[in-house]
């Protein structure tokens, strides 16, 4: 294999399997396919069947990937026999049954997860484990290629495509198996000695004790050794990967999603029967790991109550929708801020952004960032880098609790004051809106438009499982505003009738594509089809320069439970016990995208603008621009 | 210039009982499309809106009087000096900023080829230069209030208020108005009012520069509504010695293609008439649109004159490029959704024939055209994509 492995490309022409393939096949091409890369490693990483997705989306190219394939593969680290001498070892998180939360959703958008992961959490998932075995760790990072490796033959890419390889044998397999799970159990092991395991962030000189007790692993360090002779080069390359921008969260990516379980506070469990086509999104059963959080929350010392308690409530959908998402983050990190004190030989731009980082990313397992959420990170963490060193602790506190104040109030609440004003005029007397879902912006406009006496009726548009237009609809009727509520189901119906369509808006990307909750998109394509036209009411702090062509790519899954369920009807039962079913998936999606096609116009506190301007707005407003 | 507006050839009418209004244009304009009838059917048409003096004044340019602007303006002779009529009745109204600057705006407005918001634009310099003020928040506030006039003089005139707005924008966003000592602000002010002035003057130059290049040897042009800019630029094609044909549209009501046309003809340039309902017939043979805007609006669209919309969807659904030729002073930040959402420009349609009672005529004098249907725009800021628009738009204002 030392041999061979020099001739191959470095980064393989990329293999993209496309269609729906079944999980059985998938596993038959890929163990037929690349029979030998290390079957074993396969077998340990991803080879059941259910656990790699068919139709898989190319992780967008980024160091970590780019830098460890040509580091490790022309070294020959692919040694079979070396395989066989057990090393693969302590991080193999082998195949996982239940994934962990991260769920960068959004939260993966470059700098911001780098903050997340980077600076918070302690460090992207590999660096994190660099820093942990500082000597052994060409040993796991040896497996990891490999994993990635096979991983990539088996049809997402980056890695050399499968070429025919000696078969291992079935007890070579179980031989480096078997080790792997020893070398795992070990980590544990070291990992309890060396401080709390469900920390995410580990004390690092408490933890290379551990590590050298595995000193005697052989596995491919030798031929690594050049490459990575000492650990500072090792922290370095972490650091490396830490400034560099994170992809987006894979979950189909099994090394990662076993090395983010690491770290991770909430215990999330893996929903089963996931749908082919979003597999690389988190999914979670819901509502199981609430009372383990609940019970958790006198360990857990790194984070703090008051994000502990936003926490908490975003996972238990207590608080939703994105403003108020953003706010109570925000509110909770003042708090965070307000309690710290910069601990000895520590600087307070450095140490708080990465206390920061931290709560984000428990945040981040709890739910998924929002953009604006990230938005909002993206400037404190400015904020808090760009104090100037000479500031006393109190001034820097006091500093930056009122730039989350001038934040909240600026971006959001003037912010959404100016669009209802730029919204109400475009209504006129005897117009019929129309919304979906429960937008706060939204909401207000019509409240105000009703307030200064304009005559206009409203269709709520709602749709299952959240039924979030009742409350809308409950509050405008409240007010007198004349409503008619409809499902989703009759939209094509009522649009006859409609002059405008109100909607609102999770984000906006910088092609003009409209990131909401899920239906929107087919709201604004009828609207469209009938020549409605669509506004769509968002802040601008909810922009974000990255580009999104499908909701596939990146959207946020919910409980599957919550769709198969219909409430108050008990004998629609016919779903019960789905999960015991391999033949059923249930998808519940949170957002879909709408394209720029379909919406008349974006309504900013900037003023209305066309959805191609997004790009203008980022750059010149955009949130690396405020008070600097 | 000034005769031939309204309220002077209604001053004329009273001296004359038996009026021929294109005698009266004679010496300014020999192609008057008004007929002797006209009066007659004043009283068979009877149009109580009040009429868009953006309009008018375009019509007055193009020697088009109607016989229902000669009766507004009458009214607002008799009647309420300050309501917006004409010249006659502009010096009168106003207060403080305001007088000096109506005046000055009508004497820039009579010059015909001259347009409105640059008589505007020339008006506001004027009033930064002739300005009392001794701080700079007082000229700031004249200025506003100089505008405000400017704008209320005619609420319908898109290009109007857009660029009293620009000109505020443009002359006021400067570090100028920290300086320390006024009178070197004022100057720096009065600087940038008169570059202001100058780039709007020379923009249909620029324009008809740009364009060139789009047009080639053997072309056919379809042109809607009478645009000096887009007049411009076929004036400087044929001067460039290219050939192309060009087909006008009749441009009802006030007949606008049938003076564009006689423009045309006088430049040597081949030119055909339609009637404007012809346009889908003779798209076939059409290479490209070129119409000019009255305004031109964030999205990207242009609001111009009844018609346009048509011609750039027919235009659009047989893939013929539509070109849209307007100086920047026209951007406007508007943001119309739709036909119906726009400050209504009404003017008088006549017929020819009584109107039958109880039949209502639609006299809206203007329509809007989505950006989708528009290829380019060729503005004094270079050739311009619709969604450029409010790109430029968010820089200046925001």
């Amino acid at each position: 294999m030392d041999l061979r492995r020099p001739n191959r490309p470095v980064i393989g022409p990329k293999v993209r399997q496309v269609g729906f393939v079944t999980p059985d096949s998938a596993a038959a091409t890929s163990s037929s396919s690349i029979p030998a890369v290390s079957a074993a490693a396969a077998t340990s990483a991803g080879s059941p069947p259910s656990s790699l997705s068919p139709v898989m989306i190319p992780p967008p190219r980024h160091p970590s990937t780019e830098m460890s394939n040509p580091h490790f593969h022309p070294v020959g680290s692919y040694n079979p026999s070396e395989q066989i001498l057990g090393s693969p070892p302590a991080l193999s998180p082998s195949r996982s049954s239940r994934f962990d939360a991260d769920g960068s959703d959004f939260g993966g958008d470059d700098d911001e997860s780098v903050a997340l992961s980077g600076v918070g959490g302690g460090m992207t998932p590999k660096s994190s484990l660099l820093m942990r075995q500082p000597v052994t760790k060409t040993a796991p990072l040896v497996s990891e290629t490999r994993k990635r490796d096979s991983n990539a033959s088996k049809g997402k890419g980056e890695g050399p495509s499968a070429a025919p390889k000696e078969k291992l044998t079935k007890a070579e397999r179980r031989a480096t198996q078997e080790a792997q799970r020893a070398a795992k159990a070990a980590a544990k092991e070291a990992a309890a000695a060396g401080g709390a395991p469900s920390v995410s962030k580990q004390p690092k000189p408490a933890t290379k004790p551990a590590t050298q007790q595995k000193k005697d692993i052989p596995s491919g360090s030798g031929p690594l050794q050049p490459l990575a002779p000492s650990g500072s080069i090792e922290k370095k390359q972490g650091k490396k990967e830490v400034a560099a921008p994170h992809p987006r969260m894979q979950f189909d990516d099994m090394t990662k999603v076993g090395k983010l379980k690491k770290r991770a506070v909430v215990n999330q469990s893996e929903a089963r029967n996931r749908v082919e086509l979003f597999r690389h999104l988190p999914q979670y059963e819901h509502g199981t790991q609430l009372p383990d959080l609940e019970s958790k929350f006198f360990q857990l010392d790194l984070i703090h109550p008051s994000v502990y308690q936003v926490g908490l409530q975003f996972l238990s959908d207590k608080i939703s929708g994105g403003n108020a998402r953003c706010i109570a983050m925000l509110l909770a990190f003042k708090e965070v801020i307000q309690d710290y004190t910069t601990p000895p030989e520590k600087t307070l731009t450095r140490d708080l952004g990465a206390k920061v980082g931290s709560c984000v990313s428990f945040l981040i397992e709890c739910r998924p960032l929002s953009v604006s959420m990230g938005n909002a990170i993206r400037f404190l963490k400015n904020r808090i880098s760009s104090l100037p060193h000479n500031l006393s602790d109190k001034e820097a506190k006091s500093r930056l609790q009122s730039d989350i104040d001038r934040f909240i109030n600026e971006k959001i609440i003037i912010a959404s004051k100016a669009i209802v004003e730029h919204g109400v005029s475009k209504i006129r007397d005897g117009d019929v809106l129309l919304t979906y879902g429960s937008p706060s912006v939204v909401e207000s406009i019509f409240a105000y438009a009703h307030g200064i006496k304009k005559n206009f009726r409203v269709v709520v548009v709602d749709s299952r499982p959240k039924h979030e237009g009742q409350g809308l609809l409950r509050r405008l009727v409240e007010r007198g505003i004349h409503c008619t509520y409809t499902h989703l189901n009759a939209v094509s119906y009522v649009m006859h009738e409609v002059t405008r369509v109100f909607l609102g808006a999770s984000s906006v990307l910088s092609n003009g594509t409209v990131y909401s909750r899920v239906g929107t998109a087919c709201v604004a394509m009828v609207a469209h089809a009938f020549r409605v036209p669509v506004l769509v009411c968002c802040e601008a702090y909810k922009f974000h320069e990255r580009v999104q062509l499908d909701s596939i790519c990146s959207n946020e899954l919910g409980d599957p439970d919550a769709i198969s369920k219909v409430s108050g009807r008990k004998d629609l039962n016919y779903l019960d016990g789905w999960a015991q079913n391999e033949n059923i998936q249930l998808l519940n999606l949170k957002y879909d995208a709408t394209p720029s096609d379909y919406v008349s116009v974006l309504v900013t506190e900037q003023g209305m603008l066309p959805p191609t301007s997004v790009p203008v707005i980022i750059r010149e407003y955009g949130i690396e621009r405020l008070w600097t | 210039m000034w005769w031939r507006s309204a309220s002077f050839i209604r001053d004329r009418q009273n001296q004359n009982p038996n009026p021929k209004p294109s005698s009266l244009l004679h010496s300014a304009l020999d192609d008057s499309p008004s007929s002797p009838t006209s009066t007659s059917m004043a009283a068979l048409n009877p149009n109580p809106n009040p009429i868009s003096a953006y309009y008018q004044t375009r019509a007055e340019h193009h020697a088009v009087v109607t016989s229902d602007w000669l009766a507004q303006s009458a009214d607002a002779a008799a009647g309420d000096v300050a309501a917006s009529s004409g010249a006659a009745s502009g010096g009168s109204k106003g207060e403080g900023g305001g007088v000096g600057v109506i005046e000055e705006f009508n004497y820039w407005r009579k010059k015909p080829d001259l347009a409105e918001a640059v008589a505007a634009v020339m008006a506001l310099g004027a009033v930064i230069r002739s300005s009392e003020a001794t701080t700079m928040n007082e000229l700031d506030i004249e200025l506003k209030k100089a505008s405000n006039n400017l704008k209320s003089w005619d609420t319908t005139s898109i290009s109007l208020s857009a660029a009293c707005d620009l000109f505020i924008r443009y002359v006021t966003r400067t570090s100028a108005l920290e300086y320390e000592d006024f009178d070197a602000a004022k100057r720096r002010l009065i600087e940038r009012a008169e570059k202001f002035g100058e780039i709007s003057l020379k923009a249909r130059k620029t324009i008809a520069m740009l364009s060139q290049d789009f047009i080639s040897d053997g072309c056919t042009i379809l042109v809607h509504g009478y645009s000096r800019v887009v007049l411009e630029v076929l004036k400087m094609a044929a001067s460039n010695k290219k050939l192309f044909h060009v087909l006008c549209t009749e441009g009802r009501p006030d007949r606008t293609g049938l003076r564009f046309s006689k423009e045309l003809a006088a430049l040597g340039i081949p030119v055909k008439l339609l009637i404007d309902s012809a346009v889908a017939y003779a798209m076939d043979e059409v290479d490209m649109v070129y119409v000019g805007a009255d305004g031109v609006v964030e999205s990207g669209g242009i609001i111009n004159m009844m018609g346009t919309y048509q011609v750039a969807l027919v235009a659009h659904s047989m893939n013929k490029p539509v070109y849209v030729a307007a100086e920047s002073y026209k951007f406007a930040r508007l943001y119309p959704l739709d036909q119906k959402d726009l400050e209504p420009a009404l003017r008088p349609i006549e017929f020819g024939v009584p109107i039958p009672s109880g039949v209502e005529v639609e006299t809206s004098a203007r329509d809007y055209t989505p950006p989708q249907y528009l290829t380019l725009l060729f503005t004094d800021l270079g050739v311009l994509t619709p969604s450029v628009v409010s790109d430029e738009l968010i820089q200046l204002y925001v």
